[in-house]
């Protein structure tokens, strides 16, 4: 009998197109992901040499870092931002790439588009100049983020030279508690595991609280798992996943599709298989979940403190910490609900879905922003403004006094117009509370869309139930 | 892409954990469609102050520094982003060796992408560099790609292992996608092969 392996395993293996003495692998890439930040150096590195993109069929580009989510007609105001998406739109007509332009309705975040447009698939390897490339695995591929000079590796080669990761499982056993959502359960992973927890790993999700998970949820999870170190987070493929991708554009056809499901069928982990490392937690003792600091793994619950350095053993961390306190404005033992808030971001590839816009809404209905709260909802993509638009959601955000916008990045990482000034601190769904992410001197909370919108309406960090 | 074998120099101390990519090189910088000129913003916000002039308390703007080819710095260096503009920013600047206890993965590879070597080591040995990093401009290092050692100012040797591939690629100034087009004939096949198996 053969050696059990892992869903990662498999996927590995099945991409091999040469192996060297020293374990480094030639792996074949079924699909890439393009934008205009990290992709116009690769572009001009064919050019200098002569080489063609080697399978413009498996490639997909979009703008979205830097496009304005406001009044588009005019295009871009930005000097910089334009050239970059212009830049984007000549590489892609002179090599022959797909490209969805900015007025679009399929223009979104590519790790929004990617699976919408049923362009990611289970059992395929993606890759994209992000490191959020990891939201994928939820469908069982094999995504990871990768750099300029990768990205021109695999225009040219279709390939990328790899080292295999290891292999982690991170189960969640028991139901998902009501008022606990998919941004709480990652956020919770990457508190106990640290931001380096995952590095060098390939991390599976599994158990209950995980599988329980919709498409959207499980894409917010694996997005996230770079925040916890690791480049690969997956869930296996099952009927939730299938039903998501079914009659999607790109995705397979009449006979094509009955063979794939089979083939997808089989992308699961074997009894038996073993994980170099296992994190077992129960949902149970999971709650709603908010960032202190600027690293994703300073977070607490929404009815916790504000840690104090001085509790810290280690002096490196002790250092960091107290680096995050004076930089987040933050006094050690303030009651997280204590914190007042300026700006609220709902989007970003972690949480701008159709679900996500729905929890928010949810939140906002028949109530108002707190006054001098500057809002922002940004669907992920055309497509999701549409369908939020048909279910009336937009009416109930504008009608609550939040501002509805166009499809893009936004204040995730501020490179349009979005961003928080110094000293501003934001309630965000987004997925980095760095140092000056949403803009320079700007503080972050990372927490989950219906958080998020409690935030707005209370004008400080708050949990749902707790909203009148 | 430039080899990289051996190098002396000044070794800066950067003594902060999970030093991020948007710390290396802020968002608001990659609106560029260059790979060069990013040194100019390189820890922009640990290196200016608002006005624009250098904060002095920044290692880098320490006249002992300033030309340090060196980062000696804490775990995690280079969490974040997948941008190459931070190797891009680093390398622009002068840097071309960073020793930490550990990296984050995409930085780790896109650094050696472009000809920049990092080095992994022990707590132990990170703690002596540290502390020679801060004896400042006397203190010079020497970092010997082909025999995988650091020399300490005091002559002290710290040795250091690094991936075979790496290192040939590193010593040679080898560019991948040249060596992969080599294998033209095997991608053909597996394509071929997977186009039969999975045809969506």
């Amino acid at each position: 009998m053969s050696k059990a392996t892992t869903l990662y395993d498999k996927i590995w293996n099945a991409h091999i197109v040469d192996e060297q003495d020293d374990g480094t692998c030639l792996v074949y890439i079924d699909r890439h992901l393009v934008h205009e930040v990290t992709s116009p150096q690769a572009f001009e590195g064919l050019r200098d040499s002569g080489r063609k993109v080697r399978r413009a069929d498996k490639t997909l580009a979009v703008a979205d870092h830097n496009v304005p989510t406001t009044d588009r007609s005019a295009g871009i105001e930005n000097e910089e931002s334009r050239i970059q998406v212009e830049a984007l739109e000549k590489n892609c007509a002179d090599f022959g790439v797909e490209l969805y332009s900015m007025d679009d309705i399929r223009q979104g975040i590519c790790h929004v588009v990617g699976p919408e447009q049923g362009f990611t698939l289970p059992g395929t390897t993606l890759v994209c100049g992000d490191s959020h490339t990891a939201t994928h695995g939820a469908f069982g591929a094999m995504a990871f983020g990768i750099g300029t000079s990768e990205v021109e590796h695999t225009l040219a080669t279709q390939t990328l030279l790899l080292t295999k990761c290891r292999n982690m499982r991170v189960t969640i056993n028991g139901a998902l508690p009501a008022s606990v959502t998919a941004k709480d359960l990652i956020l919770a992973v990457i508190g106990k595991i640290g931001t380096a927890g995952g590095t060098g790993a390939a991390i599976e999700f599994t158990g209950e609280a995980f599988q329980s998970l919709s498409m959207e949820g499980r894409m917010t999870v694996c997005n996230m798992t770079i925040e916890g170190g690791a480049r690969v987070g997956m869930f296996a493929p099952d009927e939730t996943t299938f039903e998501y991708l079914k009659g999607r554009p790109k995705s397979p056809k009449g006979g094509a599709w009955e063979l794939a499901v089979e083939y997808w069928k089989t992308l699961k982990t074997d009894e038996g298989a073993v994980f170099d490392e296992e994190i077992v937690m129960e949902a149970a003792d999971i709650k709603p979940q908010v960032t202190w600091g600027t690293s994703p793994e300073d977070v607490t619950t929404i009815d916790g403190h504000v840690p104090n350095p001085a509790d810290e053993p280690d002096e490196f961390r002790r250092n960091k910490m107290e680096r995050s306190l004076e930089y987040m404005g933050l006094e050690a033992g303030t009651p997280m609900k204590d914190i007042k808030i300026d700006t609220v971001f709902i989007g970003s590839c972690t949480n701008s879905r159709l679900e996500d816009m729905r929890a928010a809404a949810e939140v906002a209905k028949g109530r108002k922003v707190a006054d001098g709260v500057r809002t922002l909802v940004v669907p992920g993509s055309g497509l999701i403004k549409e369908l939020a638009e048909q279910e009336g959601l937009d009416k109930i955000f504008i009608e609550a006094g939040f501002d509805w916008r166009e499809a893009g990045c936004s204040m995730c990482l501020a490179m349009n117009d979005d961003k928080l000034v110094a000293g501003e601190r934001s309630a965000s769904t987004s997925n980095r509370n760095f140092e000056g992410r949403q803009g320079p001197g700007g503080r972050t909370h990372l927490v989950s869309p219906a958080m998020a919108a409690a935030a707005a309406i209370a004008g400080h960090l708050t949990d749902v139930s707790d909203l009148d | 892409m430039e080899k990289f074998e051996k190098l002396t120099s000044v070794a800066a101390p950067l003594p902060l954990i999970n030093v991020d990519t948007d710390m290396i090189i802020p968002a608001r910088f990659l609106k560029t469609i260059k790979r060069t000129g990013l040194g100019t913003d390189l820890f922009s916000t640990l290196r200016f102050n608002e006005d624009g002039s250098d904060r002095e308390d920044f290692v880098l703007n320490q006249a002992a520094y300033k030309d340090a080819e060196v980062l000696v710095t804490g775990e995690n260096f280079g969490c974040g982003s997948s941008r190459e503009h931070a190797p891009w920013a680093l390398m622009d600047f002068g840097i071309k060796c960073v020793i930490a206890p550990s990296f984050a993965d995409i930085f780790y590879n896109n650094s050696f992408k472009n000809g920049m070597l990092l080095i992994k080591l022990p707590p132990e040995d990170m703690a002596k560099l540290m502390e020679d990093a801060e004896r400042g401009a006397n203190a010079t290092v020497t970092v010997d790609l082909e025999a995988q050692e650091i020399t300490g100012p005091d002559g002290g040797l710290i040795k250091f292992e690094i991936d075979a591939f790496k290192k040939h690629c590193l010593l040679n100034g080898l560019d991948d996608i040249g060596l992969t087009l080599q294998k033209d004939e095997k991608i053909d096949a597996f394509e071929e092969q997977q186009n039969a198996a999975h045809p969506w």
